[in-house]
């Protein structure tokens, strides 16, 4: 049993250095740093020189696209990304809909969707839950009808991200209304641009255009864009739930807001004369925290470990999925701390790019209180930390 | 990165499981509890051809090697069945300060006896004023032609009251706080000014507030060299930090498992109270709590095994010491709350869990302690 990488992973842990040092668009990065909202452009930028360098999926197998690295390579990689602030691809192509489809999906079906998910030509998104099925997604309510050759989709997807970019959505729909509510779901993927389809978005209490409910009236969708068998949805939905949980903790992330956090209190005046930094209060708080994030740093290398071995993810993952939530909106309460008056102001639009204006306070700080705000939803999706209590009680300690 | 045990450290478990799955049960712990010493001399006796004592020594020593990993393996295991015999004290703490501190002499003396179970040990640190500061010494060492003179009061020594011969930690030179001037001094446990006040901790294991009063020694009985000796101790502290920790963690999972087990099977209003989401939830918040603790104990024990400078060697450390108790406090006290009324008694082995969880919180700086270590260093 040891923590140390062999020379080879160290050699590995230099060229990703080397290489988001060096290719990692100074603009962006530049964006990243003074928390300026990334665009759509910016993130397929970035994608496309991920995918050049032949690291934008990590996780497929190598004959499409896939890196064929180790679970510490993986590790490495996603330490690295965190550390320099390079944003993760976004996840609902080449995460969550490429594993269903390079496991249930026709080998039609691969030439049609994975290539364009590695290119960045088609952008993803999710089409799950709904407004009467959250938790409790199996009660979801929106149809496909049989009609010849086509599925006739009606019913409305909410909670949907970054929809508003969306080229595709990957839905659970409903197929059977008589069967038990699981039995009766497929897996359909669906083009964006068909007639019938109206994105609404939904303003969240920071401001920010994340969000959108999903209206599908009368949706034409070729049967050809079914995954798998009819009424399987289910199961390939909660297969993707259990093997897609790489990273989920986002330690990397947390550990840089905590140093960014710790920066920040060094430079501020606690009123008295002295920094915030210095306080033995506060520095109370920031060590308990670091300490959290070392704990689950190792149960999370402790999971890898496992599935290096040839074990699958266990539901233990779930702890991963709870703790990495709470710490990092821990996080989020300490700018606020640090903020103090500074966060007040709500300028949500100072964080967009091309903002003109006179921006108000700096960097992560004026933002505190949005990011407070936004990020209450990290514990409530991805089935909500309750949802994972559950799960840990039933698989877990058999209760 | 390797999260797997060795063949070795396989071994070590088992032999540990074994031992106690045969020997250690609940009512025999009672009987050894309620004897005299607080613990079995045939079952140290055992420890020493089990080949367990050899554990915390370097082979070059005449040990099994030393790892910290090792003796996180074999502590869990020890935990769990809330073995009373003083490994810690005698073989982690005294062992590793001879062995880290003693000249080829003394270790040539001392390790041998210790290794083959026929030493009991105990290691005089802690003073009435020092907490858990292991600089603050107050108790002084006075040379007087080749003898030399300890006087001091020292508190908590973990198997003071059996021990053979104790190490006590003096001031040759400095003020109260100062890093230099530290010494580690061997002395017999009954030498003329040594009053030893004998009592059983809240775990039921045997300790001693310690006053020593003109104590006069042979300055060769000095480890190594005076006035050097804070920072072995601080590493042979942290060492057994670990492994009192390990302790814990096998101790915590042993309270979730048994809160579980009886959750399924105490029933009130007509079904199992394992039924009710209020009490599921904390159970999984139960769960979470010891994979953290296992998690950063593991760390730990990985660091003190790596090429990892001191200072992040004592982070490691303090961190796990300081997450452990909040884990402490939380699985405890919730076990103790899901089993009501018959977790409090003396009976159920729960609330022997729920002592010797509390007295590791206290051994070698609690929560608040460690977390401000973490914090400065």
């Amino acid at each position: 049993m040891n923590a140390d990488f062999t020379e080879d992973e160290l050699a590995f842990q230099q060229e990703v250095r080397d290489f988001l040092e060096s290719e990692f668009p100074a603009d962006i990065r530049a964006k990243v740093d003074n928390n300026i909202r990334l665009g759509k452009d910016d993130i397929v930028r970035w994608q496309k020189i991920l995918n050049d360098k032949g690291w934008m999926a990590p996780n497929w197998p190598v004959e499409y696209g896939g890196t064929g690295w180790t679970a510490t390579q993986k590790h490495i990689f996603n330490q690295e990304m965190g550390r320099i602030g390079a944003p993760e691809p976004v996840p609902f192509g080449v995460k969550m809909v490429a594993p269903v489809i390079l496991t249930y999906g026709t080998e039609d079906q691969k030439k049609r969707f994975l290539p364009d998910i590695l290119e960045s030509k088609a952008w993803w998104c999710q089409g799950y839950s709904e407004p009467n099925a959250g938790s409790d997604l199996a009660s979801l309510k929106t149809t496909a009808v049989r009609d010849g050759d086509h599925y006739v989709v009606n019913g409305t997807k909410t909670w949907n991200t970054l929809g508003q970019y969306a080229d595709w959505i990957f839905c659970l729909v409903r197929t059977d209304n008589t069967a038990k509510k699981q039995e009766g779901i497929s897996f359909l993927l669906i083009d964006m641009k068909s007639p019938g389809i109206t994105v609404n978005p939904i303003v969240l209490m920071d401001g920010s255009p994340e969000v959108n409910e999903v209206v599908f009236d009368n949706v034409q969708v070729p049967v050809d864009n079914l995954i798998g068998e009819e009424n399987k949805g289910w199961t390939y939905a909660k297969v993707l739930l259990t093997h897609e949980r790489t990273n989920i903790a986002r330690v990397p992330y947390t550990k840089r807001r905590i140093n960014e956090l710790k920066t920040v209190a060094g430079k501020r005046d606690d009123g008295h004369g002295g920094k915030l930094a210095d306080d033995p209060a506060f520095a109370r708080k920031v060590a308990e925290m670091e300490i959290d994030l070392l704990a689950l740093e190792y149960a999370e290398l402790r999971t890898l470990a496992a599935v290096t071995v040839g074990k699958a993810p266990g539901p233990e993952s779930s702890i991963l999925k709870i703790v990495g939530t709470e710490v990092a909106q821990r996080a989020d309460e300490l700018f606020l701390e640090v903020a103090g008056y500074d966060a007040l102001p709500f300028v949500p639009e100072q964080f967009e790019d091309g903002f003109n204006g006179e921006p108000l306070g700096e960097g992560y700080l004026a933002s505190a209180a949005l990011d407070y705000f936004n990020h209450r939803k990290v514990s409530i999706y991805g089935g909500s930390n309750e949802i994972q209590k559950n799960i840990i009680c039933k698989a877990v300690l058999g209760l | 990165m390797d999260f797997s045990f060795t063949e070795e450290q396989q071994m070590l478990q088992d032999s540990v499981q074994k031992f106690v799955r045969e020997n250690y049960d609940f009512d025999t712990r009672k009987t050894i509890l309620a004897s005299d010493r607080g613990f079995s001399d045939a079952n140290w006796q055992l420890f020493a051809e089990l080949g367990w004592l050899t554990v915390p020594f370097a082979e070059e020593d005449g040990g099994f090697g030393g790892s910290a990993v090792d003796l996180m393996v074999m502590m869990e295991e020890l935990g769990k069945a809330l073995v009373l015999e003083p490994f810690v004290p005698t073989a982690v703490l005294a062992g590793g300060l001879v062995a880290g501190l003693g000249t080829d002499s003394q270790k040539a003396e001392l390790l041998p006896k210790i290794m083959a179970g026929e030493l009991q040990l105990a290691c005089a640190i802690s003073e009435p004023e020092s907490r858990y500061n292991l600089a603050n010494v107050a108790t002084t060492a006075t040379v007087k032609g080749d003898h030399v003179v300890l006087d001091g009061n020292k508190v908590a020594v973990l198997n003071g009251a059996n021990a053979d011969q104790l190490l006590v930690v003096a001031r040759s030179a400095g003020s109260r706080t100062d890093r230099d001037g530290i010494s580690v001094f061997l002395v017999e446990g009954d030498a003329d000014g040594i009053h030893r006040h004998a009592y059983r901790t809240i775990d039921g294991h045997m300790a001693a507030n310690i006053q020593l009063q003109n104590v006069k020694i042979a300055a060769d009985n000095c480890l190594g060299d005076a006035g050097k000796a804070l920072q072995e101790l601080e590493k042979v502290v942290d060492l057994a930090t670990v492994a009192i920790a390990a302790e814990g963690v096998g101790i915590l999972e042993a309270l979730l498992q048994k809160t579980v087990e009886y959750c399924k099977t105490r029933k009130q209003f007509g079904v199992p109270i394992a039924t009710f989401q209020a009490l599921q939830h904390r159970m999984a918040d139960m769960f979470i709590e010891c994979q953290l603790a296992r998690s950063i104990v593991m760390m730990a024990a990985m660091k003190l095994n790596s090429s990892a400078d001191d200072r992040e060697k004592s982070r490691s450390v303090s961190a796990a010491k300081s997450r452990l108790g909040k884990a402490i406090f939380a699985v405890g006290q919730e076990a103790l709350q899901l089993h009501g009324g018959i977790g409090m008694t003396d009976e159920l082995d729960v609330a022997h869990l729920f002592k010797r969880v509390t007295a590791i919180e206290t051994q070698f700086g609690n929560t608040d302690f460690h977390t401000g270590r973490f914090a400065r260093r």
